[in-house]
């Protein structure tokens, strides 16, 4: 299957069909950056964008990306050796990383959400990140951090 | 091996799903792909429905909206909250925002799930699903398209084309019980419109029982007890009467998520509760 | 007492960030590191990421094929640029690879020519296994190995305290779940239908399940050899017949609480050139790990190399053995790397889970709310194998009266076998399951002598020099009154929430909604107990890097996501004044650092690493006596750097210098069999809540609104990162107070899904006020008492004080279900 990831035409071979877009990405893409935490889409740590609309890639069958445009988090790292961008810079001052785990969905959910609604109050930015489990920070720092970047100042 | 079936067209769409009846439909994925993920199916094809513009389109058909199976709930809740409040509503409790973008009403109709948030609504304001085949296509009120706890009327060579359904003309509710803030599978949920102009009511109940479902004789009782004439505060007993009907409409069981007796209670809060939102936005 | 010299100012709790250093300065860094790699060859692919990946080519043996292991699949060193010692909070030094994405967890690694693993298990909770045919399953193309229990060419039991746990099941079946064969295959798709596709015959029996009942004579028993009675922790103390005129008893519950860390039971292992095997894994003690797969394998610890990938989350569900000797079975099999990842649902079966608990208490009082004694029985079920469950019972016996001076008690806590899932350690460990009896009985007592229920607490609290129910003297600082004082007078919440309860879903304007506030406080040990001998071990290596000192920390400490991996640095960084600090990946080539767990590794490897420090200091000092050249600063008064940098040159001219220390603290004592007296402990910690709450007492929905707590933790190391701690534990308290529950029918696990086994999400959680006390325990490093697993244990029962409080409900079980308020 081909499909642009992170800019970049990328074709994988011998996709079985019932397989997830996560899993293409992961184990045939070599992006390991989006995670398998859950594989129902009730934790939202595998979520990247799909033509411009934040999914859970657990959820897209690879066939359904074909031709499509992904952006996962590595894309929104601009690459290994940029300066990470300003949501991934407020997670790190705001020390809204623990193990890491929920970072890269979270990444995407809080780029997602800033990009619709630049200055989020805290309820919207609670309902906008709902589908993101973080079980060892109990979202406070996570909090922070979106404030920050929202702030322009991380 | 499974295959991917990939239809640019409703009318492709359609022929693939005669020729292979097996086939799955898939569109957001927010219940087939949890399956395949999980190993529960394993099914010798996959329709997908994402590349069929016909589905994602929605529009005016003379008095009524028709709304593509294929239409997101963010795009529900985005472009139909006016005509549409209730649905829009109900969209908004559903999953978390990366799953409103990809899950469809149709998804939500196919799967047939009792607790699909969509289901309620569609039964308060008496929507019409479009069900088309090559053989043709036929509509079924959402009342009759439910048999079974995910069971429904579609036929194996069947797909869901659209719901129809009159924009509202009257307030609409919908509320949920669940058992966290976000994110949950209904424990209960009830849905209302109400129809000042023919001076009726709609409901939906949902995850109380085998399949969504009216309570009619609720709707029969506010129907005729509401003071459509010279709308004023609503009478607590009224409303409380209403809760009891539309709880004893139910036909709820013990699960993981709760019990019959509360879900039986829950649907009288709620059924209450929402019919006092209703009349005081009407009064407004 | 000595005193430490800083570096930085103390309580400083900003955040700074840094670039960090690029990857050509690390050469010898990185020599170092490939010093400390495992043994066997791995030629590195050529993809060269970012700073702070290793580089690493070695040559490839050329007549045997090679695994080759993908960087970012292989575990890093993380370089540090840390601007911040001890007391500060500088950002963590793999943060940047986490917000990229590019940090390797367990479920990440990658090798070419891997195979994936996959498990079939039991679907019952007991049956005997009759029959198992592998045909079908060996036959399936892209299948390489079907294994069962007769495969296990060593010691087919493992287990923390009792090995008393197959590797594969034999005859007996004793959860549902537990693991029969294995399968490894090309694809993880092939692996999973090939273990469908054996047959096993089982008899399935009646599994015994009720707690009670199996602690009775007659009982089934789960473990032919054993009775079901796994351990009976009594405590005596003072007189057991003592009365009082008050007198309140209650009976409790506590479900069973999942640790549902996000990052799943994953890891590969690569079999080596030796006829050994190298494990990369995500575990929260390395040695317990490599002991247990190489017994199980039968192979010398030697052989066994485990390192640690990146770990996505524990809580104490990783310290039992998950995948770790099927991997390396199926490795040393086929003689290919495998891999093995455990969706979630095989997760909830995977690992064990907080035990259930019923909780039987009775406090006698005299009328101003004094206690005059405390009587309590604890069950815990177990579950079918043994686990840590004795370590639980003694927590739960030991600190099951709370943090006050009682001077009777009469407790018996026993720990039992059942075929429910099994059981083991948790954030809290045993700790949690009594905060919620005893502070709901404090409660209970406050109502009865019409106290207000911070008074009662407040009128016996514990304080230094009390003696515990163990007879253990409470030394050091125990500022339980002073937590209590703390989340009392801070403000009350606002009126007003962000959502009212049901959150969007629209099920109030505010109709039924009553607000009611509760308190709770507890009390946790840190480190491990009753005689345990504990240590970790540090090995900190000194070099000069382009000139200037460069330092290399290497522990087989596991960063769980608490940020272990700083605090190392911020320690190298206040002891010697370094700034480049590379922490190298955590492996068995160092000695054991013990377990991440018991809030223990910032005291343990905390305190080896500035062992390790200090005595590089005093090698240092001698080499530049030695060259004519002392310090120009002594020792004890430090307020600079440790050396200039013509110092640290001249030091580190000769060559590096490395220091390895295996560090202990006090020991400490087994508990008598008869009367549990004993000082089994190594240091105690306190945490207070105070919980706000919207209640719909119509329909039974809770939103809490705030949570104020106040935690002592003697010295905030990272001051950013205990806040983390804090909030993200009390998070785990609230899940357990309102929603979090295995529920288990007949032995059967009803909701192994997050579908129906629900994390507080970020609309459950609200905004959390901390308040941080720093009161030096005088025998611990830098005064630091352990953080984690405090936050847990009074949080989930001041939750349920606060619904009490709105809703009257008796609430005797956690978690809380809408029915219970309702009274449906």
């Amino acid at each position: 299957m081909t499909c642009t990831v992170n800019g970049v035409p990328r074709t994988a071979d011998d996709v079985w069909e019932g397989e997830s877009l996560l899993y293409v990405l992961r184990e045939r893409l070599g992006l390991p950056g989006s995670k398998n935490a859950c594989e129902q889409g009730e934790c939202g740590s595998c979520t990247v964008y799909l033509d411009g609309t934040a999914v859970c890639s657990c959820l897209v069958a690879a066939g359904q990306a074909v031709g499509r445009e992904v952006v996962t988090v590595e894309g929104l790292s601009g690459g290994p050796d940029a300066e990470p961008g300003p949501v991934q810079r407020a997670f790190l001052a705001a020390g809204a990383v623990q193990c890491g785990f929920c970072t890269p969905g979270l990444i995407v959910a809080v780029d997602d959400l800033l990009s619709r609604n630049p200055h989020p109050t805290d309820p919207q930015i609670r309902e906008a990140l709902a589908g993101n489990l973080c079980r060892c920070t109990g979202y406070e720092k996570i909090m922070e951090a979106v404030r920050l970047a929202a702030g322009g100042q991380a | 091996m499974m295959d991917f079936l990939t239809p640019v067209t409703w009318a492709d769409a359609l022929a693939v799903k005669a020729d292979r009846p097996e086939a799955v439909p898939v569109a957001g994925g927010t219940d087939v792909m949890v399956e395949l993920n999980f190993h529960r199916r394993r099914p010798a094809a996959l329709l997908d429905l994402t590349r069929v513009p016909e589905l994602a389109a929605w529009g005016r058909d003379g008095d009524v909206l028709r709304v593509g199976a294929g239409v997101s709930y963010t795009r529900l809740i985005e472009e139909l909250g006016g005509l549409l409040p209730g649905l829009a509503a109900a969209s908004r409790t559903v999953g978390s925002p990366q799953i409103r973008n990809r899950g469809t009403l149709g998804g939500n109709l196919g799967s047939a799930s009792p607790a699909g948030d969509g289901h309620p609504p569609l039964l308060a304001a008496g929507a019409v699903v479009e069900l088309a085949s090559v053989r043709g296509t036929r509509e079924v009120p959402v009342a009759d398209f439910f048999t079974g706890p995910k069971r429904s009327v579609l036929a194996p060579d069947e797909l869901i084309a659209a719901v129809l359904v009159a924009p509202a003309d009257g307030p609409e509710q919908f509320a949920k019980i669940g058992t966290r803030n976000a994110m949950v599978i209904a424990v209960s949920s009830f849905a209302l419109a109400l129809h000042p102009g023919r001076r009726s009511v709609g409901t939906g109940i949902g995850s109380a029982a085998p399949t969504p479902r009216r309570a009619p004789e609720a709707e029969e009782f506010a129907a005729a007890h509401l003071p459509w004439d010279g709308p004023g505060p609503l009478d607590p007993d009224l409303a409380r009467r209403f809760g009891e009907l539309v709880s004893a409409a139910a036909a709820p069981i013990d699960d993981v998520r709760g019990t019959a007796a509360y879900r039986r209670h829950s649907l009288s809060v709620l059924a209450r509760r929402t019919l006092t939102w209703a009349w005081e936005e009407l009064c407004e | 007492m000595t005193t430490i010299p800083f570096t930085e100012p103390l309580g400083t709790a900003g955040s700074c960030a840094f670039s960090v250093a690029g990857t050509t300065e690390n050469a010898q860094d990185i020599e170092s590191l490939a010093g400390a790699a495992p043994a066997g060859p791995a030629r590195i692919a050529d993809r060269v990421r970012r700073s702070g990946q290793v580089a690493q080519v070695r040559p490839a043996d050329a007549t045997r094929p090679t695994a080759q292991v993908r960087v970012g699949a292989r575990p890093t060193g993380l370089d540090v640029r840390v601007g911040g010692g001890v007391g500060s909070s500088p950002q963590r030094p793999d943060g940047r690879l986490k917000v990229s994405g590019e940090f390797a967890f367990s479920s990440d690694l990658w090798a070419d020519d891997m195979l994936w693993g996959a498990t079939l298990r039991s679907p019952y909770p007991r049956a005997k296994l009759t029959g198992l045919d592998l045909t079908a399953a060996v036959a399936l193309p892209g299948v390489y190995a079907v294994l069962t229990a007769q495969d296990v060419p060593g010691r087919r039991v493992y287990g923390l305290e009792h090995a008393d746990q197959p590797v594969l099941a034999g005859t007996e079946i004793r959860y549902q779940g537990e693991p029969i064969a294995i399968v490894a295959a090309d694809h993880p798709e092939t692996a999973r239908r090939a273990a469908s596709l054996i047959k096993a015959d089982y008899e399935v029996l009646a599994p015994v399940t009720d707690p009670d009942a199996a602690l009775l004579p007659g009982s089934d028993r789960v473990h032919a050899d054993r009775p079901n009675l796994l351990r009976h922790v009594p405590i005596r103390k003072g007189d057991p017949a003592a009365t009082a005129p008050v007198v309140v008893t209650g009976e409790y519950q506590v479900g069973m609480q999942d640790q549902a860390f996000l990052g799943p039971e994953s890891g590969l292992a690569v079999p080596a050139e030796d006829g050994g095997v190298d494990l990369y894994i995500a575990t929260q003690w390395l040695h317990v790990d490599q002991q247990q797969v190489a017994a199980c394998l039968g192979l010398p610890q030697e052989k066994v190399r485990l390192t640690l990938a990146g770990v996505g989350g524990a809580f104490g569900a990783r310290e039992d053995l998950s995948m770790q000797v099927h991997a390396c079975l199926l490795a040393l099999r086929t003689g290919r790397p495998v891999k093995m990842v455990y969706g979630r649902e095989e997760s909830f079966f995977g690992h064990v889970h907080r035990h259930p608990a019923r909780l039987r208490y009775e406090h006698g009082a005299d009328r101003d709310g004094r206690l005059v004694y405390v009587k309590a029985s604890i069950v815990l079920d177990g579950g079918a194998y043994a686990s840590s469950t004795g370590a639980v019972v003694a927590n739960a016996a030991t600190l099951g009266i709370g943090p006050y001076d009682v001077p009777n008690v009469v407790m018996d806590a026993y720990g039992l076998y059942t075929n429910n899932p099994p059981c083991g350690a948790m954030r809290g460990f045993g700790a949690v399951q009594a905060c919620f009896a005893y502070e709901s009985q404090m409660d209970r007592l406050a109502a009865a002598v019409g106290l207000d229920p911070v008074e009662v607490r407040l009128r016996n609290a514990l304080t230094t020099g009390d003696r515990m129910p163990t007879g253990q003297l409470v030394e050091g600082p125990a500022p339980v009154a002073e937590l209590l004082r703390l989340v009392r007078e801070r403000p009350q919440a606002p009126a007003g929430a962000d959502f009212p309860p049901g959150g969007t879903a629209n099920t109030t304007r505010g109709e039924g909604v009553v607000r009611g506030v509760g308190y709770a406080i507890g009390i946790k040990n840190v480190c491990f107990s009753e005689g345990f001998d504990d240590f970790a071990t540090a090995r900190v290596r000194l070099e000069l890097v382009g000139g200037r000192p460069a330092a290399l920390v290497h522990t087989a400490a596991a960063e769980v996501g608490q940020g272990l991996v700083t605090v190392q640095a911020q320690i190298v960084r206040t002891e010697l004044g370094v700034e480049q600090v590379t922490i190298a990946p955590a492996d068995t080539s160092v000695g054991s650092a013990g377990s991440s767990s018991a809030s223990r590794q910032t005291y343990m490897t905390g305190g080896a690493v500035r062992a390790a420090c200090l005595a590089l200091r005093a090698r240092l000092a001698a080499r530049l006596t030695a060259l004519g050249r002392a310090p120009s600063t002594s020792d004890n008064d430090k307020k600079g750097p440790f050396l200039s940098a013509e110092e640290w040159v001249g030091a580190l001219e000769a060559g590096a210098l490395e220091e390895t220390v295996e560090w202990r603290h006090r020991p400490t004592h087994a508990l008598d069999p008869e009367t549990g007296q004993g000082d089994a402990h190594v240091q105690y910690a306190f945490a207070a809540h105070r919980a706000t709450v919207d209640v719909d007492v119509e329909l039974g929905l809770v939103k809490v609104v705030e949570i104020a707590t106040a935690q002592d933790v003697g010295k905030a190391v990272n001051p950013q990162a205990v806040a983390g701690q804090i909030q993200g534990g009390t998070a785990q308290g609230l899940g357990l107070a309102l929603m979090e529950e295995i529920q288990v029918v007949d032995g059967m696990v009803r909701n192994p899904s997050f579908t129906d086994y629900l994390l507080p999400t970020i609309m459950d959680m609200p905004p959390m006020r901390l308040d941080v006390l720093e009161l030096a325990d005088p025998h611990s490093p830098y005064g630091l008492r352990g953080v984690g697993e405090p936050p847990t244990i009074s949080s989930t029962p001041a939750v349920v004080a606060a619904i009490r409080a709105a809703t009257g409900a008796a609430l005797t079980r956690v978690p809380v279900r809408p029915e219970h308020i309702v009274g449906a």
